[in-house]
C-alpha cells in the first residue's frame, strides 16, 4: 500500500513537472490520485524554526487542498540542524525549513538536505534563491534596507550601506545586534563585495556610528527611529510593513540601499527535503505547494514579505515602496562566509 | 542509593565532558583574543552584583516578614515571593519596554522637559539588566531566610537583646550567621540561575559568558566549542559549591519550630519606612509588571479562555506535574545516597545536581543527544517522548527539591526509627508513619518549586517535547523571537497567574504567624 502511494505521488510530481513548462506553471495536485485510495492519512513531518502564527495556516491550507496532513515541531534553526544531525537515518523529518539562506546552507553543508529534482520548482523559483544542488529553495524573499524618519532626515543623503560608516553619521545610526543572522549574513556579502579589510573598516565605521548600543529585534529599532532617537537603521522591511499595517500613517519610510551599486542586500526564507526523509516525495510535495502561486499570494499577504514566485505580485501595501534592484550573489555565498563575517564582527566590537 | 541518579544525570553531562575530545584551536584562539576577556568581566559583574542584590534584597526583607511588626505585614509577606512566578525573560522584555528611549517614561519626559534625566536613560542600558535578575531571583533568598529566621532567629534575637547587645550588632553577629546555610542556598540557587540565563541578558543587549556559548553555536555555528565553554562554566560553578560546602563545616541551624515569639514592634518612622520599602519592592516586582502585561493583553484578552489556549494551559500543567514529580522523586534519591555521608558522596551529589547551572539550550542539545545516541544503541525511541522532556526537567531542577528536602532531613533523628523498631513496627509502617511525616512538608515545597521551575522552563521544552505539546513557555517564544512583545502579552500573563498559586501555596506553607 504504501509503495502504491509514494508511486501514485511520484507520478503525479512527474505531471506536474511537465505541466511546469508550459505557460503557466501549477502545484501537484496529489489529492486528485491519492486521497480516493489512501484509509489513513499521510503525514508530513517538518522541522521548522518560522514563527508558527505566520505558517500554521498555510499548512492547514495545504491539508485542506491534498488530504495531507502536517505535523511540525518548531525550535531554533542551530538546534534543528543539531537534532537533524543526531537523527541521522532515524529521523521523522521530511522537511526543514527556516529563515535566512546562511542557516539552509549550513544544513546542506552538513549533508542534512538532499536535492530535489522538481521542473516545478525550477521554474517557480529563480536561481539565485536557491541552493547549488538545488538541495533547498527560496520560498519568501526578504531584503534588508534602510529605514529613517521623513521629518529628520532628507533620503537625498542616504545610499550605501557602506556610506553608513562615514563619520558624518556619528550618532545617527541605529543597529540590531551582530547575533541575528540577517546582520551576520549582510557583512557575509559586504566581504564577498569587498574583501575582509574593506569590510572591517565599513562595520567599524558603523559600530563608531551608533546612536546607541545595538537593538535586541528589529521592530524595537524602528520604534527608536520613530522616536528619534537614531536618524537611519538597517531592518528588513516586512517589519516596517507590520508596523504600517497597523498604522497607514506610519512615519517612517523605507529607502531601498544600494540601488546604484551592488542592489539592494536580500535573503530567503526557504526549506528542502531531508537527507533521511521517511516520505520524500510528501516533503518535495508540501515544499512545491509553498511555491506554487496560491501558497505565495497568501505567504506574502501573511509575512508582508516578496514572493519567489515571479508570478505573483506583493501584498498591495509593499508594492508601495516600489520596484528595486536585488544584489544578485548567489545566496550560499552568505552561508559559506557567515563564520567569517562574526569574527570580522566581533574583532571591531560589533556587538 | 546515588548510582541509578548519577547515571541519568551524568548521561548529558557526559556529553559536555566528551566535547574536549574534539579540539577547537582555531576557535578557541578567536574566543580568547576578542570575546573571553570582555565577558568574563561582565560575569564578575554579574556574579557579584547580583549576589549581593540578592542577599541584601532577600534577607532584608526577610528579617522584616520574619521577625518584626508593622502596618501592612501580612499582606506584604506574600507579595514579596511573586515576582517568582515570572520568567525572567518576561520581566526583561517588560522593563524594556517601559523603559526603553520610545518607551513611555523617556517618552513622556522628552515631551515635557525636551530629555530624560540621566539615570532613567541608563535603567535602559545593558547593565540595568543586573537590576531585573535580582528583581527576578531575590525571592529564593527571601523564602528561605524567612523560614531560618522564623525557626530560630527571633528567639535568638531576643537572647542577643537581652544580654544588652544593640539590634543591629545582634543581627549581624547572632541572626545573620545563624541563617547563613539558608541565605547560601538561596543565592546559590539565584546565582546559577543568573549565569545560565540567556534569555533576559539578551534582550537587555548584556554580554556574558552564557552569550559567548551562544555566538560560538549559532554564529560560528561550532557545536563543540560552545559545549567546551559550557563544561569550563559548570567546573566553575562546582568549584564554587564545593568551596562553600567545605567552608561551611558542621550544620548550625536545626529546623525545629521554636516556641511563639513575639515580633519586634517597629513604630514611627521605622515602620513607615519597612511598610514603604516592601510596598516599593512590590510595586516594581508584582504590580508595575502585571498591569504593562494587562495593557498590552487587553484589546486580546478574550483570547485567554478559548480553546487553544486552554489546551496549552493543559500541556503546561500535564508537563508540570510529571516533571515535578519526577524532580521529588530525584531529590529523594538524592538525600537518600547524601545524607549525613562522607564528602566524596556529598561531591558526587553535587554532580548530579550541577544541571541547574547550564545554559538551558546546551543542556537540552546535550540530553537531546544522549537519547538520540541511546535510541541508536538500544532501538528504543526516547527521544520526542514524553519520558525524554520528563528526565530533561529532573537533571534541571533536581537542585530545586534537594534543599527544602535537606532542610526537613535534619529533623529525622535515628532514635526515632530505633524506637519503632523495638517497638516491632515493621519497616513500611515505620517508613509512612514517622519518615513520611516528618518529610511531608519538604516533599510539598519541594514540589511546589519545581512546578514552577518546569512551567517557566523553555529551551529544554522546546527541544525535546514531542509533536503538539506546546507550554505557555513555549508560545512565549514563538511571540517573542521577533521582537513583538506585546503579543506574548497573553500567555506571559496566563504563566504568571498559573505561577502565581504553587508560588501562594508556598508561601502560606512558610508563613509562621
Amino acid at each position: 500500500m504504501k509503495k502504491l502511494i509514494a508511486l501514485s505521488a511520484v507520478l503525479v510530481l512527474t505531471a506536474c513537472g511537465q505541466q511546469a513548462d508550459t505557460d503557466a506553471p501549477a502545484p501537484a495536485e496529489p489529492e486528485a490520485a491519492a486521497t480516493d485510495q489512501v484509509s489513513e492519512p499521510r503525514t508530513v513531518v517538518v522541522y521548522s524554526s518560522r514563527q508558527p502564527h505566520l505558517i500554521e495556516p498555510l499548512f492547514e491550507r495545504f491539508t485542506e487542498e491534498t488530504g495531507i496532513r502536517v505535523e511540525f515541531s518548531n525550535d531554533n534553526e542551530a538546534a534543528l540542524i543539531e537534532r537533524l544531525a543526531a537523527e541521522g537515518d532515524n529521523t521523522p523529518a521530511d522537511v526543514f525549513m527556516t529563515v535566512d539562506a546562511g542557516n539552509l546552507w549550513q544544513a546542506s553543508e552538513r549533508g542534512l538536505l538532499r536535492p530535489i529534482d522538481s521542473e516545478f520548482l525550477n521554474a517557480a523559483v529563480p536561481e539565485s534563491l536557491r541552493g547549488a544542488d538545488n538541495e533547498w529553495f527560496g520560498l519568501s524573499l526578504r531584503a534588508r534596507s534602510m529605514v529613517y524618519h521623513p521629518d529628520r532626515l532628507d533620503p537625498a543623503e542616504l545610499s550605501t550601506y557602506e556610506d553608513l560608516a562615514d563619520p558624518r553619521w556619528k550618532d545617527r545610526l541605529c543597529l540590531r545586534t551582530s547575533r541575528k543572522v540577517y546582520n551576520q549574513s549582510l557583512v557575509a556579502m559586504l566581504i564577498e563585495h569587498h574583501g575582509v579589510e574593506r569590510t572591517e573598516e565599513i562595520v567599524s565605521g558603523w559600530v563608531e556610528n551608533q546612536a546607541t548600543t545595538p537593538f535586541s529585534s528589529d521592530t524595537l529599532l524602528i520604534e527608536a527611529v520613530e522616536a528619534g532617537q537614531c536618524d537611519v537603521g538597517i531592518v528588513n522591511t516586512y517589519y516596517l510593513g507590520r508596523k504600517m499595517a497597523d498604522d497607514e500613517n506610519y512615519p517612517v519610510t523605507l529607502f531601498w540601499a544600494n540601488q546604484d551599486t551592488t542592489g539592494v542586500h536580500v535573503n530567503v526564507s526557504g526549506a528542502g527535503v531531508t537527507t533521511h526523509a521517511p516520505h520524500p516525495e510528501l516533503g518535495q510535495t508540501l515544499i512545491e505547494w509553498l511555491a506554487s502561486e496560491t501558497a505565495q499570494a497568501e505567504f506574502a499577504e501573511r509575512n508582508l514579505e516578496f514572493p519567489v514566485n515571479p508570478a505573483v505580485e506583493a501584498q498591495g501595501l509593499v508594492r508601495k515602496w516600489g520596484s528595486f534592484e536585488q544584489d544578485q550573489t548567489p545566496l550560499s555565498i552568505a552561508g559559506q562566509r557567515q563564520s567569517e563575517a562574526v569574527r570580522l564582527m566581533d574583532r571591531v566590537g560589533y556587538r | 542509593m546515588l548510582l541509578p541518579l548519577l547515571a541519568l544525570v551524568g548521561l548529558p553531562l557526559l556529553m559536555l565532558v566528551l566535547a574536549w575530545f574534539d579540539p577547537q584551536g582555531e576557535t578557541w584562539e578567536h574566543l580568547r583574543t576578542w570575546l573571553l576577556p570582555r565577558l568574563i568581566g561582565h560575569t564578575a559583574l554579574m556574579f557579584v552584583v547580583v549576589g549581593i542584590g540578592v542577599a541584601v534584597i532577600g534577607v532584608g526583607m526577610a528579617w522584616l516578614s520574619a521577625c518584626c511588626e508593622y502596618p501592612g505585614r501580612r499582606w506584604l509577606d506574600p507579595l514579596l515571593v511573586l515576582p517568582l512566578a515570572f520568567p525572567p525573560y518576561v520581566f526583561a522584555f517588560i522593563y524594556l519596554g517601559i523603559l526603553d528611549f520610545a518607551g513611555p517614561i523617556q517618552s513622556a519626559f522628552r515631551s515635557v522637559f525636551g530629555s530624560s534625566p540621566a539615570w532613567i536613560e541608563a535603567l535602559s542600558r545593558p547593565g540595568a539588566v543586573l537590576l531585573i535578575l535580582i528583581l527576578a531571583f531575590y525571592p529564593y533568598v527571601y523564602l528561605l531566610a524567612r523560614a531560618s529566621f522564623a525557626s530560630g532567629g527571633r528567639a535568638a534575637f531576643e537572647a542577643g537583646r537581652s544580654l544588652g547587645i544593640g539590634p543591629f550588632a545582634t543581627f549581624f553577629k547572632v541572626s545573620l550567621p545563624m541563617a547563613r546555610p539558608a541565605l547560601v542556598a538561596g543565592m546559590t540557587l539565584a546565582l546559577m540561575e543568573t549565569l545560565a540565563d540567556f534569555g533576559a541578558v539578551s534582550i537587555f543587549g548584556f554580554d556574558t559568558f552564557t552569550t559567548a556559548i551562544y555566538r560560538t553555536w549559532f554564529g560560528l555555528f561550532n557545536l563543540s566549542a560552545a559545549v567546551q565553554l559550557a563544561s569550563i562554566l559548570m567546573l566553575f560553578v562546582l568549584v564554587l559549591i564545593i568551596a562553600e560546602r567545605l567552608n561551611r563545616g558542621e550544620r548550625a541551624v536545626n529546623g525545629e519550630k521554636q516556641p511563639r515569639m513575639h515580633r519586634i514592634q517597629l513604630r514611627g518612622a521605622r515602620a513607615g519606612l519597612a511598610t514603604a520599602g516592601q510596598i516599593g519592592l512590590v510595586l516594581i516586582g508584582v504590580v508595575v509588571p502585571l498591569v504593562q502585561l494587562l495593557i498590552w493583553a487587553w484589546p486580546q484578552l478574550p483570547a485567554v479562555v478559548d480553546g487553544p489556549m486552554l489546551e496549552v494551559i493543559g500541556k503546561t500543567m500535564t508537563l508540570g506535574f510529571m516533571g515535578s514529580v519526577a524532580v521529588v522523586l530525584g531529590g529523594i534519591l538524592l538525600l537518600a545516597g547524601t545524607h549525613k555521608s562522607s564528602r566524596r558522596v556529598m561531591l558526587m551529589g553535587e554532580v548530579s545536581a550541577l544541571g541547574y547551572a547550564i545554559p538551558g539550550t546546551v543542556l537540552a542539545v546535550a540530553i537531546m543527544l544522549a537519547f538520540t545516541r541511546l535510541d541508536q544503541w538500544t532501538g528504543s525511541a526516547l527521544a520526542g517522548g514524553l519520558l525524554a522532556v520528563t528526565l530533561a526537567y529532573l537533571i534541571r531542577f533536581v537542585r530545586v527539591a534537594w534543599g527544602p528536602l535537606e532542610a526537613v532531613a535534619c529533623k529525622i533523628r535515628p532514635e526515632y526509627g530505633e524506637v519503632a523498631r523495638s517497638l516491632g513496627v515493621s519497616p513500611w509502617r515505620r517508613y509512612l508513619r514517622i519518615h513520611l511525616p516528618l518529610i511531608w512538608p519538604g516533599l510539598l515545597t519541594a514540589f511546589l518549586l519545581a512546578l514552577v521551575e518546569i512551567a517557566k522552563e523553555m529551551p529544554a521544552t522546546l527541544m525535546l517535547r514531542p509533536f503538539g505539546w506546546d507550554t505557555l513557555a513555549i508560545r512565549i517564544y514563538e511571540l517573542t523571537a521577533e521582537g513583538q512583545w506585546e503579543r506574548a502579552a497573553i500567555p506571559s500573563l496566563v504563566l504568571v497567574c498559573l505561577g502565581a498559586i504553587p508560588v501562594v501555596l508556598l508561601v502560606r506553607r512558610a508563613i509562621i504567624r
